[in-house]
């Protein structure tokens, strides 16, 4: 990739103060998103993908949430310095957002064009009746059925998978240059997931929008991703190119992540391997490596020092003591 | 960029909005079969009318076409007399007829349920908005609230006739007062949890301010609980007035009010039932009316309950 830098996330940051202690939802995370470029971040629950989405957006909910540390640059300007008003002037305007749920992401009482309308009106000065007829074009855009009805339906009157439609209408209508997709199909059915994130890549290819895709599916990041992140207990564990990462993984939380995927080429009598164990307490990490209790090539080391992010191939990192063990897969010397 | 529809918008623009009679005329028809399809709010619709056509009978010149005497005027040989061709509803300790002072106190009622619903319906909700959204303000008004929603609600609204005087425009604005609280807490219950949902956040996403997601977003969802709130309080109103005017602090004797006939027929309820028994059927029914008509405007105004498609 060549293009310019869009966003830029520098040592990010956020936590989350609670009873139990502060928890490093998100903790020292950096990466670069260029124009056009698609990013997947990958982990399980809890590990911060959407913590660092909200971040970006900074819609995190403060208290207890807080940005500790850490610069968001985007197109050149820090989004944590802005003010509140500037902030919402990015917001949908150049940032597009598509949430987890979509039952729950349109307001039910207000129409499906109501809602559409809204983004248009308040960052393009749309009339309301230009507004309109915007709408329906997006609603085209997206595979909406009947887009005229559409737009004086109310939420609850349209599938799941239609609701996400809208959502993805309304983050792409003012043609934003960064689109966050937050598990934006995890909630819908297989066969409408697919679809889905196609409407995704062609709109956001011809718009040029560089996407986010937060996930806990490989297989969309293997699909969609052109770069991606994997994120283990609030921080960065291995990023590089898709090729990169998935073919030659040099963490063995990647690793495990890749071994738990059914494949089509996998023996008949296979089994899938999951990761053992679960992700430990954020708010009480071990002084070493997180992942050093579920780590089939920990050594001493890992329990003691926390590795940071090294270069481990053509612009590939990966955060991991033995990665050249991992790489050539010698699992086995347990400590 | 995103475009791709040019040129196959029909020839009737559908994104015009159409002139305003047409849109009445269609406001009017939807309003009329969704009424009709509702028969409670119908008939609670019927009363309620019922008692405004009456009302505005009885401050224009026609009030003698339905009230047939002064509401006021003493007839002291014709006391405590029992219901008769001359006077339907009888008459009380002085003379007085009350078919006519029955008939003259709807409009006082309907004032009172009216002006304070409005009253409280406006301060309520706004203020309810604002504390379920913003902590600081949360402490501060909520604590007040407390304060006073910890007074046995018809001792506080005693007190403050008793500080302000009896007028009708202190009885509205003191049962208001009183009932403000219960409003407010109502509306920032729903606002707690409508401030969590996802389509807050995605509001905040699409860069729409605070202001807006509350009176936009967040408000027109407190819609259901609000109007049920508010009809309660009319009927609730009605009711503290008439308990206001049974303790002989409420609306002053010379406009004739529900409340203050039932309280001037209660020492005779054995021996002459009629004084406080026709006015209160008025009232009760106006009550029950007002809550049928909540109930039915809940369900015809909230879209999840309008069971379309």
């Amino acid at each position: 990739m060549t293009a310019e830098t869009l966003l830029d996330v520098k040592n990010l940051s956020t936590h989350f103060r609670t009873r139990l202690g502060v928890i490093k939802a998100v903790d020292n995370v950096s990466f670069v998103l260029h124009e056009g470029e698609t990013l997947g971040l990958v982990g399980e629950s809890g590990c911060g993908k959407s913590v660092t989405a909200l971040s970006i957006m900074r819609l995190v909910p403060s208290p207890p949430g807080r940005i500790v540390a850490g610069k968001i640059i985007f197109r050149g300007q820090d989004l944590l310095t802005m003010s509140e008003q500037e902030v919402r002037n990015v917001r949908g305007r150049d940032i597009g957002m598509i949430f987890q749920e979509p039952m729950t992401s349109l307001n039910p009482v207000l129409t499906i064009g109501r809602q559409l309308r809204e983004p248009l009106e308040l960052h393009l000065g749309m009339t309301k009746n230009q507004a309109l007829r915007k709408s329906t074009e997006l609603l085209q855009l997206v595979g909406m059925p009947d887009p005229e009805t559409r737009l004086n339906s109310f939420p609850h009157q349209i599938s799941g998978g239609q609701r996400q439609r809208v959502m993805i209408a309304m983050a792409l209508s003012c043609e934003p240059t960064l689109l966050i997709a937050d598990e934006a199909t995890s909630a819908l059915d297989v066969t409408i997931q697919a679809q889905i994130l196609e409407i995704i890549k062609d709109l956001t290819d011809r718009i040029g929008t560089a996407v986010i895709i937060i996930t806990h599916n490989l297989g969309v990041v293997a699909r969609y991703a052109d770069t991606v992140n994997v994120m283990y207990a609030g921080r960065i564990r291995e990023t590089g190119s898709l090729d990169s990462v998935y073919k030659d993984p040099k963490h063995p939380y990647t690793v495990g992540l890749l071994n738990s995927v059914p494949t089509l080429d996998l023996d008949a009598d296979a089994r899938l391997e999951p990761i053992r164990g679960e992700i430990p307490n954020l708010a009480d990490l071990p002084p070493g490596c997180a992942f050093v209790d579920r780590c089939d090539y920990a050594v001493q080391r890992c329990q003691e020092e926390d590795p940071e992010l090294v270069e481990v191939g053509d612009l590939h990192y990966g955060a991991c003591w033995e990665h050249e063990r991992v790489a050539r897969n010698l699992p086995g010397v347990t400590v | 960029m995103i475009s791709g529809t040019e040129g196959t918008i029909a020839a009737v623009d559908i994104y015009e909005d159409p002139p305003l009679g047409v849109r009445l005329r269609k406001l009017v028809a939807t309003g009329w079969s969704t009424m009709l399809s509702n028969p409670n709010l119908l008939f609670g619709l019927t009363i309620i009318a019922f008692m405004v056509v009456i009302s505005i009978l009885t401050i224009l010149p026609t009030a003698t076409l339905v009230a047939r005497y002064d509401p006021t005027e003493l007839a002291l040989i014709d006391r405590v007399n029992a219901p008769s061709a001359e006077h339907w509803f009888g008459t009380d300790t002085l003379g007085r007829d009350v078919y006519s002072r029955t008939v003259h106190g709807t409009k006082t009622s309907l004032y009172v349920g009216g002006g304070v619903a409005i009253i409280v319906t406006v301060i309520g909700v706004t203020l309810g908005v604002v504390v379920g959204y913003n902590r600081v303000a949360d402490n501060i008004v909520m604590r007040f609230m407390d304060g006073m929603m910890s007074f046995p609600t018809l001792i506080l609204a005693l007190a403050l006739v008793a500080a302000l005087g009896s007028s009708l425009t202190n009885v509205i604005m003191i049962i208001a007062i009183v009932d403000t609280p219960v409003m407010t807490r109502v509306v920032r219950a729903v606002v707690l949890s409508l401030r969590e949902r996802t389509y807050v956040d995605a509001a905040r996403a699409s860069g729409a301010s605070t202001k807006r997601i509350l009176f936009f977003h967040i408000m027109p969802n407190t819609l259901a609980p609000v109007i049920i709130q508010a009809s309660i309080f009319f009927g609730g109103a009605i009711l503290t007035e008439a308990a206001l005017g049974f303790l002989g602090v409420g609306t002053p004797e010379f406009i004739p009010s529900w409340g203050n006939i039932i309280s001037s027929g209660r020492a005779f309820i054995r021996t002459a039932f009629w004084i406080a028994f026709f006015p209160g059927i008025f009232l009760a029914l106006t009550v029950f009316a007002a809550n049928l008509v909540g109930d039915g405007l809940r369900d015809v105004l909230d879209p999840r309950l309008r069971g379309e498609e």
